[in-house]
């Protein structure tokens, strides 16, 4: 057991830190350390900077742009992304639709699409829950039907983040109605801007445009935009769930959130004293702060076990990951609030705007820790987390 | 990075859990208590055969010179067999100040002793006002000719009772809070002026309440420094710590594959209570508790061997923190869990809950060193 990083690992840390420091859009990072949402610009520019780099899809295999990577290098370069901050890449291009067509698509869609999705020349969104298909997600019933040479796409989408930037969506279709359930459903992806697809904003409790409901009005998709096979589509989303088993924890957005409280802490003065020296906050932080290493130590035993043993089979902790890390994230937004107390209240209608000076060091705070109720719904709640756990670890 | 044990770890694992599945079963356990003292001398010298008791000792001293790593692996099983024989006293706390305090003639007399089986120690450091602070200390210890006069109460002696040799803590000059001025004295348990009272402890083990009235030792008694003792205690101290995690994770894992084990098998309304849900979730907490506390035990255990002391001692209190934490939650829903069959002294489980109990308050319990990490500035450098 070497909890230390080899010299070759932290001389890579060094390298990854110098080149965000160089290349970070310093108005980027400012916006992502007060918990601002980025424009799609800002996303973009910075992207197709890592891009250059050749560190736009870093975990793909080498052939198709990947870096080649150990498991360790992996983590260390999303720890430093995360707590310097810059923006992580778009997750539902790089981390999901583009792993699954490297596995499971033809030569043709590899071609068409892989180089895309790495320059973000297309913007990817996520087809899969529907309004009634939230946690038993092979309940959806958005429908695609064979006529010719075309799928006709039928039905609603919903919770898709950032569709209103989207160029493409990968979409859950069922494509067999008399099958089990899991078994008639395909993975298709196609263009946002075909004729009746309507892209509706849902508003979320922090004012925030994130998320959106999304239409398909007899949507025509040409056939060869099936990605593997007919009715396959429930592997393929399993394979895409599965992919990101340690990042999900967000053990570097945490540390960066942790390091802002300490500063602001420091200078907000509550009965006379700045808030740090309050015992009984400054032990709560203290204690998230020990949580937090915990989490790091268990994402770094299953980092290490994929280094040593696959990914085949997952370390039995990996599970732990979503719900520590959510539960963390959290945390970390209600100790921020408490730092602010009655200063929460302002809202700034705006938002990035900025439309109040008075209130700029505190406009995001309370809408960050609205907004960050969903890390513990997304990606699998953490109610079907503790299911996972208690089925596949536990066996009960 | 690497988190896997070597191959010879895992033999001793293997070789140290095949030897307590052999010989410490629950009845086995119940049987030992009986012997004199509490626990079996008997089963003390097998651990002495397979040089469980002579790991952390370097080769010169007949040793194997064993790390952290070893001694977390042999901590863990005995905390799985809820083990009631002293070796936290006798190999991890006198076995660690002699290592690391004590000089050539101290250990050639009294290392030996521990390998071999022999004999046993006892750390007499806990006062009627001190808690968890090791430098609160009234206990004195002062010069007569080359030697010591030691006057004091110490309490919770665990081991106390049986122990050859007791550790005292004990202060040479300044006031009851003064971090200077503390020495470290072993003192033959049978010396004249030693008062023991002892008893059993709520988790099985023994300890003793101990008087020291003018009990006079030799200027050889003193380990280390003896008015400058306390970076040696709290370097111990934390030893002592990781060991109780590493400890604390044995018996978590083991409650709660019981517990899991039990709701597999206990039916109500017709089925295994294990297929509710609000049970399931339980148990995944649990888990989830178990393994930010395994983690935690881990990044102790490397700890240990920090070069700087105030590192080492805030990582080894996070630990102690979490595992804390853990083990208060693991413990209380293994209870909850089993029904009422958790509250009988017949099953086992009960007796995990109590060890991790009494774990929590050894040493400083989870306030105590939540506050030391706050204190010392948090965790995130």
């Amino acid at each position: 057991m070497d909890l230390a990083f080899t010299k070759e690992e932290i001389a890579f840390r060094e390298e990854v830190r110098e080149f965000f420091k160089n290349n970070v859009p310093p108005e980027t990072r400012r916006k992502l350390q007060e918990g601002r949402h980025l424009s799609k610009d800002e996303m973009v520019t910075w992207w197709r900077i890592l891009n250059k780099k050749g560190w736009g899809v870093t975990h793909w295999p080498k052939e198709y742009g990947g870096t080649g990577w150990t498991t360790v290098q992996h983590y260390i370069f999303n720890e430093e992304l995360q707590s310097y901050p810059a923006p992580q890449p778009l997750a539902f291009g790089v981390s999901m639709v583009g792993p699954v067509i490297y596995t499971f698509g033809n030569e043709k869609q590899k071609k068409e699409y892989l180089p895309r999705i790495a320059n973000v020349d297309d913007w990817w969104c996520q087809g899969f829950s529907e309004p009634g298909s939230g946690s038993d997600l092979a309940s959806l019933k958005t429908k695609a039907e064979r006529r010719g040479d075309k799928w006709i796409i039928n039905g609603q989408k919903t919770w898709t983040t950032l569709a209103q930037h989207a160029d493409m969506i990968f979409c859950l279709c069922r494509t067999d109605n008399n099958a089990k359930k899991q078994m008639g459903i395909s993975f298709i992806v196609f263009s946002m801007k075909s004729k009746g697809v309507t892209v509706r904003p849902i508003q979320t409790i922090d004012g925030g445009h994130e998320v959106n409901e999304v239409f398909f009005d007899d949507v025509e998709v040409p056939v060869e935009n099936l990605i593997g096979e007919e009715n396959k589509g429930w592997d393929y989303a399993k394979f895409l769930l599965g992919n990101e088993r340690t990042g999900i924890a967000r053990v570097g957005v945490s540390k960066e959130r942790l390091r802002r409280i300490r500063a602001l802490a420091s200078k907000v003065e509550s009965g006379g004293r700045p808030v740090i020296e309050d015992p009984a906050f400054r032990e709560k932080l203290t204690a998230c702060e020990i949580e937090l290493k915990a989490l790091e130590l268990t994402q770094l035993r299953v980092v290490a076990d994929e280094g040593k043993h696959g990914k085949g089979k997952p370390n039995p902790a990996s599970s732990v990951l979503k719900i520590k890390g959510s539960e963390i994230q959290q945390t970390t937004t209600e100790l921020l609030m408490e730092i602010i107390g009655p200063f929460a209240a302002p809202y700034d209608e705006h938002g990035d705007a900025g439309s109040n000076e008075s209130m700029d060091w505190t406009a995001q705070i309370a809408p960050s820790y609205f907004n960050n109720r969903k890390v513990s719904i997304y990606g699998g709640s953490n109610e079907i987390q503790r299911n996972i756990i208690s089925k596949a670890v536990l066996g009960l | 990075m690497d988190f896997d044990l070597s191959e010879e770890q895992r033999l001793l694992k293997e070789s140290v859990d095949g030897l307590l599945a052999d010989a410490y079963d629950f009845d086995a356990r119940k049987k030992y208590m009986k012997e004199k003292g509490g626990w079996s001398q008997a089963l003390w010298g097998k651990l002495a055969e397979q040089g469980l008791l002579g790991l952390p000792f370097a080769e010169t001293d007949g040793g194997f010179g064993a790390g952290a790593v070893e001694t977390m692996i042999v901590m863990e099983a005995l905390g799985k067999a809820l083990v009631v024989e002293p070796y936290l006293a006798t190999v991890v706390v006198a076995g660690g100040f002699l290592r690391h305090g004590g000089s050539a003639e101290q250990k050639a007399k009294f290392i030996p002793g521990i390998i071999d089986g022999s004999k046993t120690f006892g750390f007499a450091q806990l006062e009627k006002n001190s808690r968890y602070d090791l430098f609160d200390v009234v206990t004195t210890a002062k010069k007569k000719g080359d030697g010591w006069v030691i006057d004091g109460e110490k309490f919770v002696v665990l081991n106390g009772e049986n122990a050859d040799t007791l550790i005292v803590t004990a202060r040479t000059k300044g006031g009851q809070r003064d971090k200077a001025g503390i020495g470290v004295f072993l003192v033959p348990a049978d010396a004249k002026g030693v008062t023991k009272k002892g008893y059993p402890t709520q988790d099985g083990l023994h300890a003793a309440d101990i008087t020291f009235t003018n009990v006079e030792v030799g200027a050889d008694a003193a380990i280390g420094d003896p008015e400058n003792g306390l970076p040696l205690i709290e370097r111990v101290a934390d030893e002592a710590r990781i060991a109780l995690c590493a400890e604390a994770v044995g018996a978590m894992d083991e409650s709660l594959k019981e517990t899991v084990e039990y709701i597999k098998t206990r039916k109500q309304f017709g089925v295994a209570i294990g297929s509710f849900q609000s049970l399931q979730h339980r148990a995944a907490d649990m888990f989830v508790a178990l393994e930010q506390a395994r983690s935690m035990s881990m990044f102790a255990t490397m700890a240990s061997d920090f070069s700087d002391a105030k590192e080492r001692s805030s990582a080894v209190a996070a630990a102690k923190v979490q595992v804390g934490k853990s083990l208060k939650f693991v413990g209380q829903q293994s209870i909850q869990l089993h029904g009422g069959i958790g509250m009988t002294m017949e099953a086992k489980i009960g007796h995990y809950f109590k060890r991790l109990t009494m774990i929590e308050n050894t040493l400083g319990d989870t306030d105590y060193h939540l506050r030391r990490v706050s204190e010392g500035g948090g965790l995130l450098a």
